[in-house]
């Protein structure tokens, strides 16, 4: 019903086209067979929760994966030959912004507009005078009125948004010229980042790129952004596409319901139950960051509590704040009846020393070191339990380290080999098990199963549940509400940088940690606009 | 080796361990070929024991600099200013023990401090203004060497207390001078504190993943601002070899030490401890070095071949640890 009203003489091919794309991942099917278009000066959102398939597409789309074996690509109506090699987008006149943006800090907006043009092969001398003036004129022709010379570092995270997007498009301009054919813009999740008011002006970026009859694919999982700035929508699930949508026809809850793949119970906020009796274990009160508002948080003995939220929402930053491992503005812990620390006070060496442990999410820059011995790994904070008689026991060291490394059936458990030489999920299990063999009062986890295997993930599930049992304390921050509803006895929903929901035992499961995500929106918008109007 | 479930090995894991003990020695089996060949060529003057006598002991401040640079290097800094604390090291000795007069002891005791204070003013500008080590190493060098040339009016100082002399080439056991003895020493001293103190594994995790360290609880600016001190005490330590040695002190020969004891450094990751920077895989890559150079100097070669060794080694020894152990990261990132 939607193509009928488009006139026929305009009927152009989609900019590109899909069809039954899938990708299998040792045995898992993270895309199952996905196919869509995309109109000419369209804007087009792609939705999903995390795991839905959204990067893996994109990935392909950027040559970074190969999909699997049958399925069809098309761009302005001419097939593609799948799979693509990197960089083949950029000829076919496809562009990506991913989050990070891709600039250069230190270089100046002159240099990092014209990057490819700058260190293209085959030219002797730098026209910087005209250099200049294409960039002036790619910035003038969409109104973001930058200064070439500026550097990037001293730009706004708004304008850094503003400057990677028109780059992405001068990009395809190249591509379109020769073609005479419409581009396609991919913004991969540009927003969570930015204050409102500079959304505001990357959507009109946005229009003005649509206006020139190219087309964008714009991924977020802020609804109302999409209901803002898209003509229509595709929402995966699971690998599938679980619906598509003409934006100007959807309403608000039938995209959450796609996209969560059951109605969302929006008028009946989530009650908690009675919680179990638990004897109050850690005290966090009032943790503040740049990013994270005032927080405050009660941990139970062996109570496993988790944070989640929606990228950008502040959850992932608690537990390095409680750990002391990056700067917080405000904020105390207490443990047991102990006297409050300050966590603008606290290092890691204070937090080591109070029993905490924190296992990192960045596995190989701050959990483990690769190049180093597992058994070094697993004893580096107990090392001076080791060192007796003036001397480091190094056979004592080994001992020790098989026997977890078989408590934690690693494979293969040689204390001598090379962090290097595991499995990503055996290489997770050593740095759990240093921590967990310190029997910590207080274990803070971010995303503790990330590029891990199913096997290894039910194995430290089922350890941290026995510790727990034991009397630890645990909080994980995740994205993954699968696994949050495996291990949590409670779970903090984020929206932009404060709690925004509480979860409690029955009511927590895979579903409704998702709903509570997208739901979180509206209530963190809710409460920003009351408080401030009371300040 | 005592436990039974890790030495369940099959045959492959047999040939990768002998490929390993291959590793450990082959720069030794090298050095002795090397050994070998100029014994070829010159029977006599060669291989005779006070050649090597002379070249232990010549080679040991070298020898004592190269294990200053491991210091740092482990906990992922570079020093370049080891050459000119050197240099400062053994005029400080020269001036104060020759010109002003003081007893031998203090004037060891004030080169000594001299090398810390080095050590400090390195790390402050690295740790704490947050320079590169290279950059801040490279200016204190250009700096030091201009102090010496004020201090000693760029003129070698002679004289310096024959007690320094005698404690350092006077006396000799199995015919090789003492001044080779401290070098060994320091490296047992050194092998002590890598291998069998939890100081040498925070080093270590310091040098090779600063976030891991610091989320461990290592305080990781101290242990490099430790480091940093060390090698310049320990290349002090060299100054006073240097002094001991030659009877004077010499405003300009010592930063001649510097691009060998980088090279033997490198060379010497290579050997015993594949993989990271050690004590007797520098002790033993400096010596090699030496053999090299007393070996072609003695067959009437050129000076010049002998920067082209010294360089060409430092090249090829880290160009061979980068094929063997390619997939894994160095010390220095």
């Amino acid at each position: 019903m939607t193509t009928s009203d488009i006139p026929a003489a305009q009927v152009a091919p989609p900019v590109l086209r899909l069809d039954g794309i899938a990708k299998t991942f040792g045995g898992a099917r993270a895309l199952k067979g996905v196919s869509f278009e995309v109109r000419p000066g369209e804007v087009h959102g792609l939705l999903g929760k995390n795991g839905s398939g959204k990067s893996t597409l994109v990935k392909i789309l950027a040559g970074f994966h190969a999909p699997d074996p049958g399925g069809v690509m098309e761009f302005n109506g001419e097939p593609v030959s799948l799979p693509l090699k990197p960089g083949d987008f950029r000829r076919l006149g496809m562009s990506f912004v991913h989050q990070n943006l891709g600039l250069v800090a230190s270089l100046t907006v002159l240099e990092n507009l014209r990057l490819s043009e700058l260190t293209a092969s085959g030219r002797g001398v730098i026209n910087w005078s005209a250099q200049k003036r294409a960039a002036r004129e790619a910035l003038a022709r969409f109104d973001v009125p930058l200064d070439p010379d500026e550097r990037i570092d001293r730009l706004s995270a708004v304008d850094r948004a503003l400057l990677a997007i028109v780059r992405a498009f001068e990009e395809i301009r190249i591509a379109r010229e020769a073609t005479g054919r419409p581009g396609l813009v991919l913004l991969d999740e540009p927003t969570p980042f930015l204050p409102r008011e500079g959304v505001e002006k990357l959507f009109t970026l946005v229009r003005g790129i649509a206006s020139h009859g190219s087309s964008v694919v714009f991924i977020s999982h802020d609804i109302d952004e999409v209901m803002t700035i898209t003509d229509r929508a595709t929402v995966l699930r699971d690998g599938d596409v679980a619906g598509s949508l003409v934006t100007r026809e959807a309403t608000h809850e039938q995209m959450v319901e796609m996209i969560v793949g059951r109605k969302l119970a929006r008028s009946a906020p989530l009650r908690a139950g009675p919680a179990i009796d638990r004897k109050p274990r850690v005290r966090l009160d009032g943790v503040a960051s740049r990013t994270l508002r005032p927080t405050s948080l009660t941990v139970g003995e062996g109570e496993i509590v988790g944070l989640t939220g929606l990228i950008g929402s502040g959850y992932e930053e608690l537990p390095y704040l409680a750990f002391g491992a990056r700067p917080s503005t405000s904020g105390t812990i207490a443990l047991d009846d102990g006297r409050a620390t300050a966590l603008a006070d606290l290092t890691p060496r204070g937090a080591i020393d109070l029993d905490l442990a924190l296992l990192p999410g960045d596995r190989q820059g701050a959990s483990g070191v690769d190049s180093l011995p597992i058994v070094d790994n697993m004893f580096l904070p107990d090392l001076g339990r080791f060192f007796t008689g003036g001397v480091l026991r190094n056979g004592r060291m080994k001992r020790e380290a098989y026997q977890l490394g078989h408590a934690f059936e690693l494979r293969p458990n040689d204390p001598l080999l090379k962090l290097s030489a595991l499995s990503g999920g055996n290489a997770q299990k050593v740095l759990i098990a240093r921590w967990m063999n310190r029997k910590p009062r207080l274990l803070l986890l971010d995303e503790p199963t990330q590029g891990v295997d199913v096997g290894t993930r039910q194995h430290i599930f089922a350890a941290l549940r026995q510790a727990a049992a034991g009397g630890m304390s645990v909080i994980c921050a995740s994205s993954d509400a699968e696994q949050l509803a495996d291990i949590c006895d409670r779970v903090l929903i984020f929206a932009r940088g404060a709690v925004c929901e509480e979860l409690v035992g029955e009511q927590i499961s895979k579903e409704t940690i998702a709903e509570a995500c997208y739901a979180s929106l509206d209530r963190a918008a809710a409460s920003a606009s009351a408080n401030g109007t009371s300040s | 080796m005592t436990d039974t479930p890790l030495t369940t090995a099959s045959a492959a894991a047999k040939g990768a361990n002998l490929t390993r003990l291959f590793e450990r020695v082959a720069l030794i089996l090298v050095w002795l070929l090397l050994i070998g060949g100029f014994g070829a060529a010159m029977p006599n003057s060669f291989l005779n024991w006070g050649n090597f006598a002379i070249l232990f002991a010549s080679y040991a401040p070298a020898a004592l600099l190269a294990l200053a640079i491991i210091v740092p290097l482990t906990a992922g800094d570079y020093d370049l200013s080891v050459g000119a604390t050197l240099t400062l090291s053994s005029c400080v000795i020269g001036v104060l023990n020759v010109w002003q007069g003081l007893p031998i002891g203090l004037a060891i005791g004030l080169a000594l401090c001299a090398g810390a204070a080095v050590g400090l003013v390195n790390a402050f500008f690295i740790i704490y203004v947050r320079i590169p080590s290279l950059v801040v190493t490279l200016g204190t060098t250009s700096l030091i060497t201009g102090l010496v040339q004020w201090m000693t009016n760029s003129s070698t100082i002679g004289g310096i207390d024959n007690s320094l002399v005698m404690a350092v080439v006077g006396g000799r056991f199995l015919g090789v001078p003492y001044a080779f003895y401290y070098a060994i020493a320091a490296a047992v001293v050194m092998t002590y504190i890598f291998d069998f103190t939890p100081l040498g594994r925070r080093l270590l995790f310091v040098g090779r993943g600063r976030e891991v360290a610091r989320l461990n609880g290592i305080a990781v600016d101290r242990v490099r601002l430790g480091a940093l001190v060390t090698s310049g005490v320990l290349a002090a330590a060299a100054g006073v070899l240097y002094a001991g040695v030659l009877g004077s002190a010499d405003p300009y020969s010592g930063l001649n030490f510097l691009l060998p004891a980088f090279a033997a450094a490198f060379l010497g990751a290579t050997t015993i401890l594949p993989g990271r920077f050690n004590p007797w895989g520098a002790i033993v890559a400096v010596y090699f070095l030496a053999t090299g150079i007393t070996g072609l100097t003695m067959l009437g070669i050129p000076l010049w071949v002998t920067n082209v060794f010294n360089g060409g080694a430092l090249i090829l020894a880290v160009t061979i640890s980068q094929f063997t152990r390619g997939r894994e990261a160095s010390d220095i990132g």
